[in-house]
């Protein structure tokens, strides 16, 4: 496997502009005292990235130790319910679970380059929380992670795994204590601790570098999946589709597709309770232009600029904002990003469960969804041969608590005669959409 | 009409500007009203009025607080306009500081002209850097606004020159590496950034003030950092004077006052 670093036409600029400043997406809206930093990790990354040796040693990190190359895996049982060719992309297979082992290697290796000796990270499901920690176990590093107490309660299995690879968890009970007040925390840490601290930002979102710098670390996801599905099938799939919290494993499996243009691009959001109402966390289908965490994208906000709460039954994909670069995509056409309900994604965790032997993130759920009506769409136009790539960005493990919940498992002395999500017992299943 | 005026006022009496902070809407719109009349009363040069965000990356747990409250009763832009209002009809200048999403979201040029009607002097950005802040400059400069943008001790010289070239009222120095918050005692970083950026400003600092914030919260810190900065700028310990006082606004403002003139002795002595 090589990391490959190519620029490609949809780059930010030197300044984080993606679309150039006129166009205005991503950005540095930063505070000052944080700006030296910011330049510091920019230099460090530019120059890292154009070192042979630090990518190599990046790239023998991922293989030897995260177990990248990733799986693509064809789902043929999930392929015969859509009449599409169906591959995922098996980001789960990584050590810890998800696509998240990538950006927090990469960033943590940085981190050493840089010759800081602690790095911090804020969590929300808690698998990045859970990454940063595994990073810095591997490289040696103080860790600390700030998680909004919301999720530290619907996350607790996530939070013991960090407490035991070492890492300090913080509560975070500020704000909405979720997410968005994890990262501004971890920021407020970070202006005090800046001389000796790295911030492993968890997605592609925040100020310039980051959305580059963790797009950089995670585009090894579309370009391992790029040469494994024209190995396999001899060209390249109809469509891509990933979920869009913040965007780090849909910019890492987009960024090797965006310049192949019979190639359709899907992100797909946590519509929630439905973006008719209040509690969903559809940034881009619902959101507005604004300033969030350091960069200019779309933000749930009110009429004064205030964030607004976001909800998703997945913590992994409860932000009120999304990484600029899908912001950009989004607004010049070349990605598509459409909302994913709860009672859907779950639908969906059930379906491959029950298909595939595959117990999917909610987050990747909500991926599997809307990939599934994509490629019901393209089987009607193209026929069997259509073919749609999904990333499957996590495992369900860390998930059993909301599915224990929602499907009323765990009964020691339940029978069950039919499984959950099936279409023709589970009512909620037949609110889904997502095809059977 | 500029902060630049009480800058100079107080140079003229040989002492430093004191600098007030409250956030509008706190503990309710007309509150705080009441509140920076106190402090306008009791000796300070210049109001600053934060506008309540619901993610204030710059602010403690002190000011979050308050600003938190204000939020959940309710507080919108436009009260933050009628505090500034109500508070520049004294004659005191009074800037509002504000992060950056609620300005874009009102709209730049509307913000800008709306803060000018209110008798505003400018803004005070804390994650907006000239550099990032074209719009808002060109507004500002159109509605005959202050730009007081913030210096650090990790800025370098090169950024240090472009932000005091942006600024106009004052350059904002925040004295220690972290959020804002009182501290028991000010910050050794201070001095040195306050004379590095006198020497990279305009014309020497002769016409740009530099103002210290970030941690002062009585008399004896205000003389401290008087007897090197042209202004003092405090927040946090009037913020704890309020919300030290929950069930007794009269009780609340009577420490207000005592702090003001106790911060205002400070500045005189520096």
């Amino acid at each position: 496997m090589t990391t490959d670093t190519t620029p490609t036409s949809y780059d930010a600029d030197a300044q984080g502009w993606f679309g150039g400043p006129e166009a205005g997406w991503g950005g540095r809206f930063m505070p000052e005292a944080l700006v030296a930093a910011l330049d510091e990790l920019t230099v460090a990354w530019q120059d890292a990235m154009a070192d042979p040796g630090f990518v190599g040693e990046f790239d023998t990190i991922l293989r030897e130790y995260a177990g990248c190359p990733s799986r693509l895996y064809e789902a043929e049982r999930l392929s015969a319910k859509v009449g599409a060719r169906i591959l995922l992309k098996r980001e789960d297979l990584n050590h810890t679970g998800a696509h998240k082992i990538r950006n927090v290697l990469g960033q943590a290796l940085l981190t050493k380059r840089m010759g800081k000796t602690r790095v911090i990270a804020e969590t929300g499901a808690g698998q990045h929380g859970v990454a940063s920690a595994t990073a810095a176990a591997y490289f040696g590093l103080d860790c600390t992670v700030y998680m909004g107490s919301v999720d530290t309660k619907r996350q607790a299995l996530n939070v013991a795994r960090m407490h035991l690879l070492g890492a300090k968890v913080v509560p975070v009970d500020s704000g909405s204590a979720t997410l968005k007040d994890a990262i501004n925390e971890a920021l407020r840490d970070w202006v005090a601790s800046v001389d000796h601290t790295a911030y492993l930002f968890g997605t592609a979102a925040g100020p310039h570098p980051f959305p580059s710098m963790v797009r950089d670390f995670t585009r090894s996801i579309g370009d391992e999946a790029r040469q494994q599905v024209l190995e396999l099938t001899g060209r390249l799939p109809d469509a891509i589709a990933a979920c869009v919290g913040g965007g780090s494993n849909a910019i890492g499996l987009f960024t090797a597709f965006l310049d192949d243009e019979d190639v359709a691009i899907y992100g797909f959001e946590p519509g929630g309770e439905g973006v008719d109402t209040p509690r969903h966390a559809a940034t881009i289908h619902a959101g507005d232009r604004g300033v969030l965490h350091g960069a200019r994208t779309y933000v749930l906000q009110d009429a004064d600029g205030q964030t607004v709460e976001s909800h998703s039954i997945s913590a992994g994909l409860d932000y009120p904002g999304v990484g600029p670069q899908h912001a950009h995509l989004s607004a010049i056409g070349r990605a598509t990003y459409l909302p994913v309900t709860d009672d859907e994604a779950m639908a969906a965790m059930a379906l491959l469960s029950r298909t595939e032997g595959i117990i999917p993130a909610i987050e990747s759920a909500h991926a599997i969804a809307g990939a599934l009506r994509v490629a019901e769409r393209l089987a009607a136009e193209k026929g069997p041969d259509a073919t749609v790539l999904i990333n499957l960005s996590g495992r369900g493990d860390k998930d059993m608590g909301t599915a224990i919940e929602y499907f009323g498992l765990g009964d020691p002395d339940q029978v069950t005669e039919r499984p959950v999500g099936d279409p023709d017992s589970d009512p909620r299943a037949d609110r889904s959409g997502a095809p059977a | 009409m500029s902060v630049r005026t009480a800058f100079d006022t107080a140079r003229g009496e040989g002492r430093a500007a004191l600098v007030g902070y409250l956030p509008a809407g706190f503990p309710d719109v007309q509150g705080g009203i009441d509140a920076l009349h106190a402090m306008v009363d009791a000796g300070c040069d210049v109001i600053e009025i934060g506008l309540p965000y619901s993610d204030p990356v710059m602010d403690g747990p002190t000011i979050q607080a308050a600003a938190q409250q204000a939020l959940e009763r309710g507080v919108r832009t436009s009260d933050v306009l009628r505090t500034v209002e109500a508070v520049a009809a004294t004659g005191t200048p009074t800037l509002i500081m504000t992060y950056w999403n609620p300005v874009e979201r009102y709209g730049v040029e509307r913000f800008a002209a709306d803060l000018a009607n209110a008798g505003g002097a400018g803004l005070i950005t804390p994650d907006l850097t000239p550099d990032s802040a074209p719009e808002w400059i060109a507004a500002a400069d159109r509605h005959d606004l202050d730009k007081v943008f913030l210096v650090a001790p990790s800025s370098t010289d090169d950024r240090v020159t472009m932000t005091t070239a942006a600024c106009r009222g004052f350059v904002y120095a925040t004295a220690v590496m972290g959020v804002t918050g009182a501290r028991t005692t000010t910050s050794d970083l201070a001095g040195p950034l306050v004379a590095r950026t006198r020497a990279l400003s305009p014309d020497g600092g002769a016409d740009l003030p530099v103002g210290v914030g970030l941690g002062v919260s009585n008399g004896d810190q205000a003389a401290e950092v008087a007897s090197y900065a042209d202004g003092v700028i405090v927040g946090s310990a009037f913020v704890r004077t309020l919300l030290d006082h929950p069930d007794d606004r009269a009780a609340g403002l009577r420490a207000l006052s005592a702090l003001t003139d106790d911060l205002a002795n400070g500045v005189r002595r520096g």
